[in-house]
Order: C-alpha cells, then sequence, then structure tokens
C-alpha cells in the first residue's frame, strides 16, 4: 500500500487523508522534519499559509521541505500549499512568510480575494481528463485563493482561469510589462506541474473528484528505486486516548 | 450580481436583493460555505480590538482574528464598519466580526463590507429574542455558539458553518465551564455514535433536535461542520486540553493580549493546538510565559 505523507500544521490535512483513504491509500500525519523519511511523496494542504509557515519556522521544517523538493520526491500544495511551493509570492502585508520553492512560478495570495469572493469554477483540464478519464472540467473550489501570475519555461500549466485584464493588472504592478491587454480577458493560471512538484490553487479535498488524487498518486509511481525503499514503520507518538478523527462532510 | 455558465461567483453587494434571489444563490453556494470552514481547522483564533495585537496574532501564527471594539460601551453591539477596513489593510488573515443574535442587518452590513466570517454571538448580545438569523440566507458563513449537542444542532439547521461551544467569558481564566460543555457536546455524540438508527430518531425527538442532523452526527461521530471552543483559554495547555476532547481549534479572549509577552503567549497556543499530543510540545510552550 502507497504511503503519502500530509503535512499535518493546519488546515484540510484531514480532508487529504480522507480522499487518499477513498482511493485505497495510506496518508500519514507530518509535523516533524524527520517524519519526512518515512514517505515518499508529500501533499501540503490548504489552510492559513501564514499559521502553517509559523509552524514550520518553529520546528525547523523548512530546511527538510525543501530537501524533499530537491531530491525530486512529488510534491503536491493545494491553495496555501502551493504558495508554499512557489519560489516568488506577492501580496503578502506583513514583510512576507518563508517559502519552501520548487516551482519555478509567482504567486499571488488571496488573488480572488477575501472569503466572500471565494467561488466554484467548473476548470477545464484537459491534461489530467486525458490521464485520469472523466469529464473534461473539473469543478475547483476557490477560498481565499491565490494565483500563479507567471511561470517559468518548465512548467507545465494544467489549468487556467479567466479574469479581467484590470484585475490582474491591479494585483502586481511589477508585471506591468507583461500585461496582455489587447482582450477585455487575461487569465491565471491555477494548477501546474514541474517535473515531480504539483500545484492546484483550488481545494480539490473538498470534493468529492479524486483524480488528482489518483494524478498525484501516479507521479509518485513514476519514481523507480526511490519508490521501493520506503514503508519503514512511522512512530506513532499518541499520549492520550483520543476521540476518533472522523471527517466533515465534503460535497458533490 | 455576477453568475455565468461557467462560474458561480457568490458575490452579493448592497442595494438588498429581492428575498427569492437570495435564498436561490444561498442554495447554489451552500456547499462552498461549508467548505470555506474547514480552513481554519486545526487553528487557534484571537479576539483583537487593537491593530497592534491583530498583527500580533497573525505573526504568532493565528488562523483567524474575530474584532471586538475596545469602548466599553460599544461592545454589546455590531463593530463600527469602517473599522474593519482597517483591519483588512493590517493583516492577511481572516477576519470575523460579531452580530448580535438575531439581527439580520447587522449580519447583512458585515456581508457587504466583506468580513470573512459573521459570528452571531451571543456573547455580544441579543436583538431578537425569539429567532436566531435565518443564515441560509447569507452566502458569508456563520459561527454561532452554544453549550450543548441540541443548540448545536438547532443552529446548523438554521445554517450554521462553525459551531463554537462556549464557557464563561471572562478575564478569570475560568475554563470549567468550558470544558464541561465541550464534553456534555462530545458525550451526547458519542451516545448517538453508538446507537441505531431507530434509536437515533427517539433521541433527538427527546433532546429536540432535527433528526438528519442528528442521524448525520450520529454516523459520522462528530459534529457536521468545524467545532472550536471558547470562554477562558489563555493558555497553551487549556488550548492543548481542548483538542484532545475532540474540537477542531480554540478562540482565544482579548485578554490574552493583557498578558505579559503576548506575541510569545500566542505562538504558544497556536503550536499548542498543533502539537497537542506532545506533551514535551506543550511543555516548551508554556515555558517562559509568566
Amino acid at each position: 500500500m502507497a504511503v503519502v505523507g500530509v503535512l499535518a500544521l493546519q488546515g484540510s490535512f484531514n480532508e487529504h487523508i480522507a480522499a487518499l483513504r477513498k482511493i485505497g491509500v495510506k496518508g500519514i500525519e507530518i509535523r516533524k522534519p524527520e517524519q519526512l523519511r518515512d514517505v515518499t511523496s508529500l501533499i501540503i494542504p490548504g489552510g492559513e499559509s501564514t499559521t502553517m509557515a509559523k509552524l514550520a519556522e518553529l520546528h525547523n521544517l523548512f530546511p527538510a521541505l525543501r530537501e524533499f523538493v530537491k531530491m525530486g520526491r512529488p510534491v503536491w500544495g493545494t491553495c496555501a500549499g502551493l504558495i508554499f511551493l512557489a519560489n516568488k509570492a506577492t501580496g503578502q502585508k506583513t514583510g512576507g512568510q518563508q517559502l519552501v520553492g520548487g516551482l519555478d512560478c509567482t504567486v499571488h495570495r488571496n488573488f480572488f480575494g477575501s472569503q466572500i469572493q471565494s467561488f466554484e469554477a467548473e476548470l477545464p483540464v484537459p491534461e489530467l481528463a486525458s490521464k485520469e478519464g472523466g469529464p473534461e472540467t473539473f469543478r475547483g473550489i476557490f477560498i481565499r485563493a491565490p494565483a500563479i501570475l507567471e511561470v517559468g519555461p518548465e512548467v507545465q500549466v494544467l489549468a487556467d482561469f479567466p479574469v479581467p485584464s484590470k484585475r490582474l493588472l491591479g494585483s502586481d504592478p511589477s508585471l506591468e510589462d507583461q500585461k496582455e491587454n489587447d482582450e477585455e480577458e487575461s487569465k491565471v493560471i491555477v494548477a501546474v506541474r514541474q517535473g515531480n512538484t504539483l500545484g492546484t490553487a483550488f481545494h480539490p479535498e473538498l470534493t468529492a473528484d479524486t483524480r488528482w488524487h489518483s494524478y498525484f498518486l501516479k507521479m509518485g509511481n513514476e519514481i523507480t528505486e526511490a519508490a521501493s525503499r520506503s514503508c519503514v514503520p512511522v512512530e506513532v507518538s499518541v499520549c492520550h486516548k483520543q476521540p476518533p478523527q472522523n471527517d466533515l462532510p465534503i460535497f458533490q | 450580481m455576477d453568475e455565468d455558465a461557467t462560474v458561480g461567483v457568490c458575490n452579493f453587494t448592497f442595494p438588498r436583493m429581492p428575498v427569492q434571489s437570495r435564498v436561490n444563490a444561498s442554495r447554489m453556494c451552500t456547499s462552498l460555505i461549508s467548505s470555506r470552514t474547514h480552513m481554519p481547522r486545526g487553528g487557534a483564533i484571537f479576539e483583537v480590538s487593537r491593530i497592534l495585537d491583530a498583527k500580533i496574532a497573525e505573526k504568532a501564527g493565528a488562523c483567524a482574528i474575530v474584532l471586538s471594539q475596545s469602548i466599553c460601551f460599544c461592545n454589546s453591539r455590531m463593530i463600527d464598519p469602517s473599522l474593519i477596513a482597517k483591519f483588512k489593510a493590517a493583516v492577511s488573515i481572516p477576519i470575523i466580526a460579531r452580530v448580535r443574535v438575531g439581527h439580520v442587518v447587522e449580519a447583512e452590513t458585515l456581508q457587504a463590507v466583506g468580513v470573512d466570517f459573521i459570528d452571531e454571538s451571543e456573547i455580544l448580545g441579543t436583538a431578537d429574542k425569539e429567532n436566531h438569523i435565518n443564515k441560509g440566507d447569507f452566502t458569508c458563513p456563520f459561527i454561532c455558539g452554544s453549550t450543548n449537542l441540541g443548540e448545536a444542532l438547532e443552529r446548523i439547521k438554521e445554517g450554521a458553518a462553525m459551531i463554537r461551544t462556549q464557557g464563561i467569558e471572562s478575564i478569570s481564566g475560568d475554563i470549567a465551564t468550558t470544558v464541561q460543555n465541550v464534553r456534555s457536546v462530545m458525550e451526547d455524540i458519542k451516545l448517538l455514535h453508538n446507537m441505531s438508527e431507530e434509536e437515533r430518531l427517539e433521541f433527538s425527538g427527546e433532546i429536540g433536535v432535527p433528526s438528519e442532523l442528528a442521524a448525520q452526527t450520529g454516523r459520522m461521530g462528530r459534529l457536521p461542520v468545524v467545532h472550536f471552543a471558547a470562554g477562558g483559554i489563555v493558555t497553551p495547555a487549556d488550548a492543548a486540553f481542548m483538542m484532545i476532547l475532540g474540537c477542531d481549534g480554540v478562540f482565544v479572549g482579548p485578554e490574552m493580549f493583557d498578558w505579559p509577552d503576548p506575541y510569545k503567549r500566542a505562538r504558544g497556543i497556536v503550536e499548542a493546538v498543533n502539537r497537542y499530543n506532545d506533551p514535551n510540545a506543550v511543555v516548551v510552550a508554556m515555558s517562559g510565559l509568566n
């Protein structure tokens, strides 16, 4: 059985573990750097990116996370996780947060606005549909979502989203030279892949469609020797009898 | 409101729309509204009345802030909307503002201003003794307080997307009532979980809660929405205690910022919510706070 790590600092890690369970995969909660040795791929969930960054900093997780990405192990960041994986982030208030990096792109935090500007959209996902089957679109849930403003040459764009041009201009003055203001509409990128690093600005873990999780797992299986070396039992430090961690309902 | 074939944008602005179109839009958005409240899960939310405290909370790793107004006589109604913009400019984490129980217009005002969550707060005050707000009419997610499972499920039936099990709000740091109420909710959930469907139906009748919600709660073994604890929580150990009891996170009162080194305390609370199961982590979080 494949074992995937899910960074469990805050946010939707339980939802990712539940989605993995649906496709027959065990998810391990990762809180300490040494736990990364025991998994061959990692999901960085959605949540509050400043909270996650603070806790990652406190526990000295950044060096281990960067190493994990550098080794070419599959990593997938959703929403706040995408921000973590970007090489550059804009739209931050308090002097920024530490990033793990690995995706050659510039991400804008909360691009679409506050909670009330959260939305759902049917995203055309040709690459996902060709690899995983199913509908040509995917129902993306965007919650205070980031957006990718520009990508490097080695980054594959898996989904994008139309926005009014002036919205794009307003978001980052440094991008004014790169605007496409021939048309009224521009696009921002909301799903990318670079090698074994995957990033989505939306939350597949909050819908019942598990195609992104299967797609990510196949990325994991594309590694040869590294994958077969895994399956060291993870030490579990449970000191109290806990109530069962049951999942919140997600919706179709 | 913008709507086209491919994008459902839940975005209301004043002036007020006719009731029917509001209701249609809210049905469309229900799953989205609930989804949004998954994001604070595993976090600590701090009540603040000053911009400085908001920044401290954000820096310490708060997953959201609740706004209150520091002037005492104003503390029993919705915050001045013009202050919300100042907090939004200061921090990038989600902002929660409170309305009095049943005060529909305070809620519509906050939704128009664009807060991330609205807390229909019995602590703030009550504007309608008979009715809570019909939260299904809104696109902004609501947090509601309760002291037992019956109340929690009633609020969820009205459309609450997050539950705050509430103890006593005071600066004394007395969490006994909070613990009592959380335990009561968790024990009733456990009872429901171990019942058959017929027994759940009977139980829901006895405690006066909607049967379908009781059934869902029983099957899942937890509340069907994110569940935080509130009331007297000011130390990392208090926060860890709530997590061990089974909560998804904690609210921390503004008295926290009156203690020495509020940043360190806030950071300790954030850490304890995450590593509640590791006594060594809680030791570190608790050390050097006084």
